[in-house]
């Protein structure tokens, strides 16, 4: 059985992937994800601002109560060999490339331009096989445009791609007006890859205390459904790969996103709960199901149940609509 | 002669440079101002950085200078080249060790930058006393008068003590010469190489101790022969100044550089002549080439070689014309016959008159004085002044200059206006805040002018004495020649004012020359400056014909993301219109200097700097000066007119600034100062100040118990008192039952507050509706400033609670008790003083405190204000600081000295028995003193014998009168930090816990040295970074709790208020009710950890959650009835250590420098507190059987009658 798939240009021996999270945070993390089977390793990400937050905070809190009294005109010793950028990161990444045969696909966040094309070139040398842009913004500017919010993320990634000659995947969040459109744009502009979708901070309110409380659960299986239908309609229509995130619980959700069309198939939530070596469950369960259904190789079943592909293509832009006005009329009458 | 590189460096590293090069062992110990050199040299090791011989020297810090001296002895007998770095009573602790090196003919060398001793009072600052003070010890001395001596006398004091063997002080002016950063060229390896002679440094190793070839050293001698021994190094000791002088010699070769061991500045035919050591020594070469050229006859002896005074080389740089002599020291010797200098020179003229040898015809006039005591200022005013003496048949003998001294007259008066800076030199004078980064962007300047251009530049900085809202003062001289004048600036021809506030409080144009340039950092643009400067401003800006620019530089900074920090656009002004370079040039070197500074954090960091600088020059205005100053505005008064009269004649001079002009009349004699006078100094450091929400708040007393600056007082009161209160007057219905008719009011002291918001942190209610708002909140302290000071006013009529009637035991109770320790100078935020403040609540008005040196003895008696305080009563803390190391023994003192005069008083009463109400006698004898009501009771019943006793009016009446007040039980406390009580102090604490007196010794403990820095003690938690353990401290705190238990008989508690308020609060009063020895050693997060000092009591919360600080009481009276004594008070830890560590810099920075070894520390440290959690669980868990009785308890209770 052929389980091999190709994401991004990366030859994978199979399409389940482990997504950023705190997993890759260490090597013995890393190492322990490809144990499990995983096929490659995207690592967690790298925060520009929570570099520059760092920075700053760490240049405050050293200077801090400083040159005000003659007897502690400081406080610490004045040392200038620290890590002010994303050094720990890049010798995590260096190690990682080094250390496992998987490849291994660095995670990028920033905000500002010169920060994506630094930190891409680092990851590049050290060794990252491909990138993952994890473009986050939520935007409070009621005057911001949706054109010039698209405009940021295809500038992003021309600049980008211009920089390193790894492929670049983007990770994007579902809330585009035109999504088909969007990675229409994002495909001709070089995205080697669109990985669907971001799970957004959105943070809830503590009613007891009237505070905005953090909020970032593991995904569940019913959150498949908004990239099942994306991948399932752009399958076949880009250049770029597709990946798939969100939602995989059980080997069901990896057959359904390779049915709509996914290149291949990322889980956290399901790792972070049993354990890295859940990638080889979801994996067997796979491969039961194929060989039940007799396929040979996961090329068959990828986007065999796509838009372009399932009988009623309709059912995917307007399924639940469909049901809600049917259900009230008996099918048998 | 190859060129050296020329920098910029402070006369500490310019020293630590050399001393690092040429040793191999350096043993440490922090003193103010030495211990940057120590610092240095523990950074460069910590960095790899290698001696000339290609290693890096071992640098070990020590307990104390004590153990720092008797390392370097140790290392030295065994022939590594070693030495150390001190001042001050630091060398004074060295000086047995000193007489041991120096008798065993040991090269070394220690250098010193020389400190004031503490006599009346302790001083930081620079002056001779120390040095003088170990002139016996056999040591030869050399002094460096500026910050490229100090450089290069470092390698002639190496090399001529490897030939010589005699031990060497190498020292320079503390402050003075230690803090200021010069121009200097550095000697090149090659040159240092050359000046240490390999074949001398062999022989010192083989001198050293070897099983290979064993002998022995440090007999002990008896009459026969000691004398003898004794006189055997004589020759060296003669061989010693030629020595000097040809190492100074093939310096000059080497670098251009000549030196003398004495050298003569001035006038070939001179007649008056002054001798002198140090920085002064360049104040009077300015005056005397000053005055040559209006045509006197004057000169100047800069001693180096302090030790051995050579006569010969002496007499011979002597003019032979000259007449009169002043001999000047900056040390006072009391009851001598004369400074040391002063003797030496007299010694040495009177021999070679006697022998002939004498240059001039007849012996000169010899005067001696006293200058420059404690960094006091010497300038070319007052150099002239003792020129001119030296001019008068009978010139003054043992007189001093620099103060007016109207008590012994001995002071010469001097004409301050004298004023010889030449106009090529542009003279800079900052005033800003410690948290402006004034001063850091002045450290920055003079590099960018120093290093690369032509010119010369030195820097030096006056800082507060406190430690939050503290103003600094850069003096800042950029020239064409090398400037050496060692004093303040008093005519600058550039005035920064960086933050407006001090433009309406001080006269910061009083330093100002006519037509000097102003820049004033002003919220108020070009337009509306003007109306809103004072009269007096204005006048001045007027009369001296200012030019006056304005910037509002805090507005450029946030508009081009700075931030708050608005040094970089001060220094642009600075750089635009001071004319120290030409605009393009100036402008160009600030933005190369950012790129440099800022390179490393990314492009877009840079380009904000440099946006910020072109904005700034697009904002800096100047003004036109009108012709009339019409402000509205005065400076207000220093204090208000209720002050007492010493705080209205002295005390507010001092705050002013202008203490220099108080005479020696104005001083207390002995170094006694009236408490309470901080509340006097109203210092209004924070624009947010907290402010009280009398519907949602609750009560509790959180806010009132963890205010650091005693800010916040509760008060409870019948309503009707409320009846002429103020219309914004705050209160609230008590929350307790059965009292409908008394109201509550949390006020809080804004004009003291420091802003440090920890009240709002630990604030448990919240408002039901509004998000974010609790029962107190920071708010912006203009609007409300005006009725605050009304309702402050009314809240001081109202009395404090009755103590008799305020529950001791609860949190929420003792926000009704008076603190008498307030508003002291600590960081905004402090994690000591809350503790203290606690202590002056519960125990205040019997208290006698021993205060170790360190953050507490500072912010409790640093002049000019004090915050320990007293009640209505007259009665509050008696405190007193000693030294660093004594502290135990000095509290100890006091405890013996009240058991004695308790035990006389008991003696006397119970004579006097018959003479007197005996029932009430009896009544006083037995009386229990252990509620706060038994001890009202108790002053009650003394109150009433004292009365008789002055009506019985006999002898034995009135030696009962004199110590009558012990009969009210006093409570003794010895209070310091984690350096004196873990490192410095340790074994005096370890002797007075064995004592089993009743004495409570609470550790303020803050892991770290605070007050000198952020050096490492042992209280140091592995994994974390201190100066001196830059690589991180290797090894676990000492539990020192632990160590005391072992005792048995110690009352030993560990608390941390931040996480449990009541076990605090507890802790301290079971310590003080033991009637045996109590340790209390208190979690103190302080801005040495790196933290936002706001979050402090969370931090505090978290390391007990972490097991990092687990909470404890041993408390030897349970084994009486038979409890286990030990109770763990704090739950299992909750979180990781890490969790806990990783909030503080302190443990970050080594994850960032050396990730690696943080993680293996880390692990390893979080072993340490698991298995120490399973130890004191276990000591916690069964019965008390294991722990042996407290046999102290009854036999103290006994002595004590209790």
């Amino acid at each position: 059985m052929d389980l091999t798939t190709n994401y991004m240009g990366l030859t994978l021996q199979h399409p389940i992937i482990a997504s950023a999270s705190p997993l890759s945070g260490t090597l013995d993390g890393i190492k322990r994800l490809e144990d499990g089977g995983s096929a490659a390793v995207v690592m967690f990400s790298l925060f520009e601002e929570q570099i520059r937050h760092e920075n700053d905070a760490f240049s405050h809190l050293m200077e801090s109560g400083t040159q005000s009294f003659a007897e502690s005109l400081s406080y610490f010793p004045d040392v200038d060999e620290y890590q002010v950028g994303p050094e720990s990161y890049l010798e995590l990444l260096q190690q990682a490339s080094e250390a496992v045969d998987v490849p291994i696909i660095a995670s990028l966040n920033c905000v500002t331009g010169d920060g994506w094309i630094d930190y891409a070139k680092q990851m590049q040398q050290a060794g990252a096989d491909g990138l993952e842009l994890n473009i986050y913004s939520v935007e409070p500017d009621l005057d911001a445009t949706s054109d010039e919010l698209e405009q940021r993320y295809i500038d992003i990634l021309k600049a980008v791609k211009s920089t390193v000659s790894i492929p670049v995947a983007l990770k994007l969040s579902p809330f585009f007006s035109a999504m088909g459109n969007m990675a229409k744009r994002l495909d001709e502009a070089g995205a080697d890859a669109l990985v669907l979708f971001n799970r957004f901070y959105q943070p809830d309110i503590d009613i007891q205390d009237l505070e905005v409380k953090p909020s970032l659960g593991l995904s569940s299986a019913g959150e498949i459904r908004l990239p099942l239908l994306w991948i399932a309609i752009l399958h076949g229509k880009l250049n770029a790969s597709l990946a798939a995130t969100r939602g995989v619980e059980n080997p069901d959700e990896v057959i359904k996103y390779l049915l709509a069309g996914a290149d291949a198939v990322m889980t956290t939530s399901s790792l972070l709960r049993h354990g890295p070596a859940y990638t080889n469950t979801l994996l067997e369960g796979l491969k039961a199901w194929m060989e039940a259904r007799r396929f040979s190789s996961v090329k068959q079943v990828r986007g065999s149940m796509s838009r372009a592909k399932v009988a009623n293509p309709a059912a995917f832009e307007r399924a639940n609509y469909i049901r809600v006005l049917e259900s009230y009329q008996s099918a048998y009458i | 002669m190859k060129p050296s590189q020329v920098t910029t460096l402070e006369g500490n590293e310019a020293v630590a440079y050399i001393a690092y090069r040429v040793n191999e062992v350096c043993a440490i110990y922090p003193i103010t101002p030495s211990s940057t050199m120590a610092e240095l040299a523990d950074q460069w090791a910590s960095e790899g950085k290698t001696n000339i011989w290609g290693n890096i020297p071992l640098v070990v810090e020590m307990q104390s200078e004590g153990g720092a001296a008797g390392t370097v002895h140790g290392a030295l007998q065994t022939g590594a080249l070693t030495t150390t770095f001190t001042a001050s009573q630091g060398l004074l602790l060295m000086i047995p060790n000193m007489y041991k090196m120096a008798g065993e003919l040991t090269s070394a060398v220690l250098h010193v930058a020389a400190r004031s001793l503490a006599a009346q009072g302790l001083s930081i600052f620079g002056d001779h006393s120390d040095v003088a003070a170990v002139r016996h010890t056999g040591f030869a001395q050399l002094a460096s008068s500026t910050v490229q001596e100090g450089h290069d006398m470092a390698l002639m004091a190496q090399a001529s003590s490897l030939e010589g063997r005699i031990p060497f002080i190498h020292f320079f002016d503390g402050f003075r010469t230690s803090h200021e950063v010069n121009k200097l060229s550095l000697i090149p390896d090659e040159d240092i190489r050359a000046m240490i002679n390999a074949e001398q440094v062999r022989a010192h190793r083989g001198r050293g101790l070897s099983p290979d070839n064993p002998f022995i050293r440090g007999t002990a001698q008896n009459p026969d022969v000691y004398f003898q021994a004794r006189e055997t190094v004589n020759p060296f000791y003669v061989r010693l100044p030629s020595i000097v002088q040809q190492k100074m010699d093939a310096f000059a070769e080497l670098t251009g550089r000549k030196y003398q061991l004495f050298d003569y500045y001035g006038h070939p035919e001179a007649e008056r002549v002054v001798v002198i050591i140090g920085s002064a020594a360049q104040t009077l070469i300015e005056t005397v080439n000053y005055l040559n050229k209006q045509g006197e006859k004057v000169g100047v002896i800069n001693v180096r070689l302090c030790l051995p005074f050579s006569a010969e080389h002496f007499i011979k740089v002597i003019p032979s014309t000259v007449k009169s002599i002043a001999v000047m020291d900056r040390i006072k010797a009391p009851g001598s016959t004369g400074e040391p200098l002063y003797g030496d020179v007299v010694t040495v003229l009177a021999e070679a008159y006697a022998s002939g040898t004498l240059p001039t015809a007849t012996i000169p006039r010899i005067t001696g004085g006293r200058y420059g005591l404690s960094s006091k200022e010497f300038t070319p005013a007052m150099a002239k002044a003792v020129l001119d003496e030296l001019k008068k048949d009978q010139p003054k003998n043992h007189f001093t200059v620099g103060i007016n001294d109207d008590v012994s007259h001995s002071s010469l008066d001097y004409d301050p206006s004298f004023d010889i800076e030449p106009d090529e030199v542009v003279r800079a004078l900052f005033i800003g805040l410690g948290a402006d980064g004034t001063v850091g962007a002045n450290k920055n300047s003079i590099k960018i002018i120093g290093e690369s251009t032509p010119l010369h530049a030195q820097g030096y900085f006056v800082y507060d004495s406190k430690k939050s809202g503290s103003r600094t003062v850069s003096h800042v001289r950029f020239g064409p020649n090398p400037i050496n004048s060692p004093y303040l600036i008093h005519s600058a021809s550039f005035i920064g004012c960086h933050q407006f506030v001090f433009a309406e409080k001080i006269d910061v144009l009083e330093n100002a020359r006519q037509g000097a340039t102003f820049l004033l950092n002003s919220p108020y643009g070009p337009e509306e400056v003007w109306d809103k400067l004072p009269r007096s401003l204005q006048q001045s800006l007027i009369d001296k014909d200012i030019q006056f620019y304005v910037i509002d530089a805090s507005k450029v900074a946030l508009e081009t993301g700075m931030g708050n920090r608005t040094n970089t656009i001060m220094q642009t002004c600075f750089f635009a219109i001071s004319g120290v370079l030409p605009r393009e040039e100036a402008i160009g070197k600030i933005k190369e200097s950012i790129k440099k500074t800022y390179g490393k954090k990314g492009e877009d960091v840079v380009k904000k700097n440099y946006v910020a600088v072109d904005q700034t020059l697009a904002k800096l205005y100047k003004i036109d000066l009108p012709k009339e100053a019409n402000g509205l505005i005065d400076i207000p008064p220093i204090v208000p007119s209720q002050a007492p009269e010493f705080v209205q004649n002295v005390t507010a001079m001092m705050m002013s600034g202008k203490g220099d002009q108080l005479p020696v009349s104005a001083m207390p004699i002995d170094g006694t100062y009236p408490s309470g006078t901080t509340q006097w100094e109203k210092r209004n450091i924070s624009a947010f100040v907290p402010v009280w929400e009398p519907d949602i708040c609750i009560q509790c007393g959180n806010c009132s118990f963890v205010c650091p600056h005693g800010v916040i007082r509760s008060k409870f009161y019948p309503e009707s008192r409320l009846n002429n209160a103020p219309e914004n007057f705050k209160s609230a219905q008590i929350n307790a039952r059965g009292f409908p008719d008394i109201r509550y009011t949390l006020q809080v002291y804004a004009e003291d507050c420091t802003g440090c918001s920890l009240c709002v942190e630990v604030c448990p209610a919240k408002s039901l509706q509004q998000s974010g708002v609790k029962a107190i909140n920071m708010k912006p302290k203009e609007p409300i400033l005006q009725q605050e000071r009304t309702n402050i006013g009314f809240f001081e009529g109202i009395p404090f609670n009755d103590r008799s009637k305020v529950d001791f035991s609860s949190v929420r109770g003792a926000q009704f008790l008076e603190p008498l320790f307030e508003f002291s100078g600590a960081c905004a935020g402090c994690g000591e003083t809350p503790y203290v403040r606690l202590l002056s609540q519960l125990f205040g008005d019997r208290l006698i405190m021993a205060n170790a040196t360190g953050c507490s003895s500072i912010y409790g008696g640093n002049l000019p204000t004090t915050p320990w305080t007293k009640n209505a009563e007259g009665r509050g803390p008696a405190w007193s600081n000693s030294l660093f190391e004594d502290n135990a023994e000095f509290g100890l003192g006091f405890r013996l000295s009240v058991d004695k005069h308790t035990e006389l008083a008991n003696q006397l009463a119970l004579e006097l028995k018959g003479e007197i109400n005996p029932a009430l006698i009896d009544d006083i004898l037995e009386a229990t003193q252990i509620t706060e009501s038994q001890i009202r009771q108790q002053r009650i019943r003394v109150a009433e014998l004292k009365a008789a006793l002055i009506q019985l009016d006999t002898e034995k009446a009135k030696d009962l009168l004199s110590v009558v007040d012990h009969l009210v039980r006093r409570s003794i406390w010895i209070m310091g930090g984690d350096g004196w009580a873990y490192d410095i102090g340790s074994s005096g604490v370890d002797h007075v816990l064995a004592s089993g007196r009743n004495i409570n010794i609470l550790v303020l403990d803050t892991e770290v040295y605070s007050n000198t820095g952020g050096q490492m003690s042992k209280s140091t938690p592995m994994g974390a970074v201190a100066k001196f353990a830059a690589g991180g401290k290797p090894l676990a705190k000492k539990d020192l709790a632990l160590q005391a238990i072992s005792y048995g008989s110690v009352y030993v508690a560990r608390i941390a208020m931040g996480a449990n308020a009541q076990q605090t609060l507890l802790a301290l009063r079971e310590a003080e009710a033991y009637p045996g020895p109590s340790l209390v050693l208190a979690y103190s997060h302080c801005i040495a950890h790196g933290i936002n000092m706001e979050h402090g009591l969370k931090q505090q919360d978290l390391a007990v959650a972490s097991g990092h600080w687990p909470l404890i009481r041993y408390n030897p009276a349970l084994r009486e009835s038979d409890k286990n004594p030990f109770v763990l008070d704090s739950p299992r830890p909750t979180i990781k250590l890490k969790d806990y560590a990783f909030n503080e810099l302190r443990y970050k920075m080594l994850s960032r420098s050396h990730p690696v070894e943080s993680e293996q520390l880390m692990a390893l440290a979080q072993k340490v507190v698991n298995q120490k959690w399973e130890i004191y669980e276990e000591m916690a868990s069964g019965s008390g059987a294991r722990f042996h009785p407290d046999a102290s308890v009854k036999q103290t209770s006994k002595k004590q009658g209790s």
